[in-house]
């Protein structure tokens, strides 16, 4: 898939042109991503039904029932320990922590669906959507790293990449992402 | 392991016989972050220089791991509260 990816615009944000393909695919990864953080982003979010300030005040500094590592390996590195050899305090970081963690990621997976149409094309992103934008490209690699298990032998990945299958367009699409949240970095820096 | 020099004011009473020991907060390396990412993140959350916040980033990069900040203990579990949103693996332990 050829792709530029992000250009900066004069005066702040960043630019960039989606193939249909392309918006297809990363809509569909940073749902996928939203869904494992326990959100169906298919759904309105909850300020949007009802219109109650306090369900969403609560949901905000909701504690966490969690208190250890999800065990789930994606969740567990998008969601990771705060202190890895102290079980306790990690506990109580995670239960104060983690909820608005999830909801950060899945308001960062909401707004790249809302500024990248279905059919793709154009999109223009503001300084803030820019920020918002590099943490979900961000979210979703990393949860490919996991399951891909992305290491640092770059051979390795490729010799990987070159042998095809499944494994290969993995990769292929996770190092298209690097390419978007590389130039979309050096777009805002 | 390595630490990056950090000046920190150390309360020192008269009944304290040994200063009181900063909490840090640490980035670990890992193989999905971009270079460029975790340089730009440091510039962001900390404040950083650009070289300041490359010269750390090589040290996660190159030593597996950096100490990016050092304070009381709140302060430290802020700043890794807001590294994990940024997808950082970052943790808290006493220098």
């Amino acid at each position: 898939m050829p792709a530029t990816g992000f250009h900066a615009i004069r005066g702040g944000g960043a630019t960039a042109r989606f193939a249909a393909g392309e918006a297809e695919l990363l809509r569909g990864l940073v749902s996928q991503v939203a869904e494992l953080l326990g959100e169906d982003l298919a759904a309105p979010p909850p300020a949007a039904v009802g219109g109650d300030p306090a369900a969403s005040l609560e949901e905000l500094i909701r504690l966490s029932e969690n208190s250890s590592l999800p065990t789930d390996p994606v969740l567990a590195r998008l969601l990771p320990d705060a202190y890895p050899d102290d079980h306790d305090a990690a506990g109580e970081f995670r239960r104060y922590t983690e909820q608005s963690l999830r909801s950060g990621k899945v308001a960062a997976a909401r707004t790249v669906l809302d500024t990248l149409p279905a059919g793709g094309g154009r999109i223009r992103l503001t300084g803030e959507q820019a920020q918002v934008w590099l943490r979900a490209l961000n979210d979703i690699r990393l949860a490919l790293g996991v399951r891909l298990e992305i290491t640092e032998d770059r051979d390795d990945m490729l010799e990987r990449a070159s042998r095809g299958g499944q494994d290969a367009a993995g990769l292929w699409v996770y190092d298209w992402l690097s390419l978007l949240q590389e130039t979309l970095v050096e777009a805002v820096w | 392991m390595s630490t990056a020099p950090v000046e920190v004011d150390q309360p020192i009473s008269d009944e304290d016989t040994t200063p009181a020991k900063p909490w840090v907060a640490i980035v670990w390396n890992d193989p999905v972050n971009l270079m460029s990412y975790v340089t730009y993140v440091f510039q962001q959350v900390f404040g950083y220089s650009r070289r300041k916040s490359e010269k750390l980033m090589l040290d996660v990069h190159h030593k597996g791991r950096a100490v990016v900040a050092a304070g009381a203990r709140e302060e430290m579990e802020r700043d890794v509260e807001i590294l994990h949103g940024y997808g950082l693996w970052a943790t808290v332990c006493q220098d």
